[in-house]
């Protein structure tokens, strides 16, 4: 069977995050680039956080999902900056907001600051209100800070830009 | 000290103080410090696994598979602190001076090196944003001030010479003379290191066929 690269970012685009499965590896922006090549497929897969449990879980299914296409997977990691969060897609962030995440802020030149986290505005994805404080620099994974909405008193979850 | 001596020296650095930074998982004084310094080591070692990986073609015979002595690692992050006064001290020196070599880092020549690093730069920085506001916290308190003289020369051990007036500048201390330094620089260790390693490759020397779960 032959494959085309159509057809290969179509079956990644049913690969769930194995952390957050509202959204696809496709959803997140970590495929950069798919490549065809007589039933060889190679894939330049770029980590979210590189302290990320799930990496190891990523890059097999993306192998395993590629050799039941029927072709031969090459999955490279590529660790350079070129993964920011404002790769998630915007179908990416709106799944991340109806379950109940924040979506990052847009990526600046710089690294962010702690002046920026507690002032600049973070909106809350239940009640949409702007009233919101920073519980915690960390969450239960390494992409995800803790904040509070003061409105509904609802803690969520807000994607680190990075 | 050649490139990639230097390298590996910032990845043991990683390594080690994630493992150290771990053992405050569950004893934490705060429930979100619990969860921050679990976020923090997992960071760390994920850095550490990418500067191996770059390094070797097997990531976890680099991280495991040395004897203590060969470990390229400042005596800063061997440290076992027991208080927390003295963790965020190391914290707080650890993250200020290791932007300063990571800023270095982002402009090397060898395109692999600089992209790593600068991915590398954009998480620290959380990291950077956790010390600086337990640093607000505690500048004053007489104990965390203590602490921060104590590490202090450990902190300045950590970096090459050439960068370490950069430090002193963004911490506000003056760089302590050579007979201070002695023990506490790069190329040192501390006893406790031994002791750390034995705890972190035990799993590995156990099943040297290699574990899988």
């Amino acid at each position: 069977m032959v494959v085309d690269e159509q057809q290969v970012w179509r079956a990644l685009e049913e690969i769930p995050d194995p952390e957050i499965p509202v959204v696809s590896l496709v959803d997140l922006g970590v495929i950069r680039s798919v490549d065809v090549r007589e039933g060889h497929v190679r894939i330049e897969f770029t980590p979210t956080f590189l302290g990320c449990p799930a990496l190891e879980v990523m890059k097999s299914a993306l192998e395993a999902r590629v050799a039941e296409l029927g072709a031969e997977p090459e999955v490279e990691v590529v660790t350079d900056d070129s993964w920011s969060t404002d790769r998630i897609t915007p179908a990416g962030r709106e799944k991340l907001r109806e379950a109940g995440f924040a979506p990052p802020a847009p990526r600046e030149a710089s690294a962010p600051k702690l002046v920026q986290l507690r002032s600049n505005v973070f909106r809350c994805p239940y009640c949409g209100s702007t009233e919101t404080r920073l519980e915690n620099i960390f969450g239960p994974t390494p992409c995800r800070s803790l904040r509070y909405c003061e409105s509904c008193r609802q803690p969520f979850e807000q994607f680190k830009t990075i | 000290m050649s490139p990639t001596d230097a390298l590996l020296g910032i990845a043991d650095d990683e390594l080690v103080l994630g493992w150290r930074e771990s053992e405050w998982t569950g004893i934490a004084p705060l429930l979100e410090e619990d969860v921050a310094f679990s976020s923090i080591a997992q960071n760390e070692i994920g850095h550490a696994r990418a500067l191996y990986q770059l390094l070797s073609e097997d990531a976890d015979a680099l991280a495991f598979d040395r004897p203590p002595g060969e470990y390229r690692c400042a005596p800063l992050v061997e440290l076992r602190l027991l208080d927390w006064a003295h963790t965020i001290a190391r914290r707080w020196l650890y993250e200020t001076a290791d932007e300063i070599r990571l800023g270095a880092l982002k402009d090397d020549p060898d395109p692999e090196v600089a992209g790593l690093a600068a991915k590398i730069d954009r998480e620290e920085a959380y990291h950077r944003m956790h010390a600086e506001m337990w640093h607000e916290r505690l500048r004053d308190e007489p104990r965390f001030r203590e602490a921060v003289e104590e590490l202090w020369p450990y902190a300045v051990g950590l970096l090459p010479e050439q960068l370490r007036a950069e430090l002193a500048a963004r911490t506000g201390l003056d760089l302590p003379g050579d007979t201070v330094l002695r023990g506490k620089e790069r190329g040192s260790h501390t006893d406790e290191l031994a002791e750390l390693w034995g705890e972190m490759t035990m799993v590995r020397r156990s099943a040297p066929a290699g574990a899988q779960w």
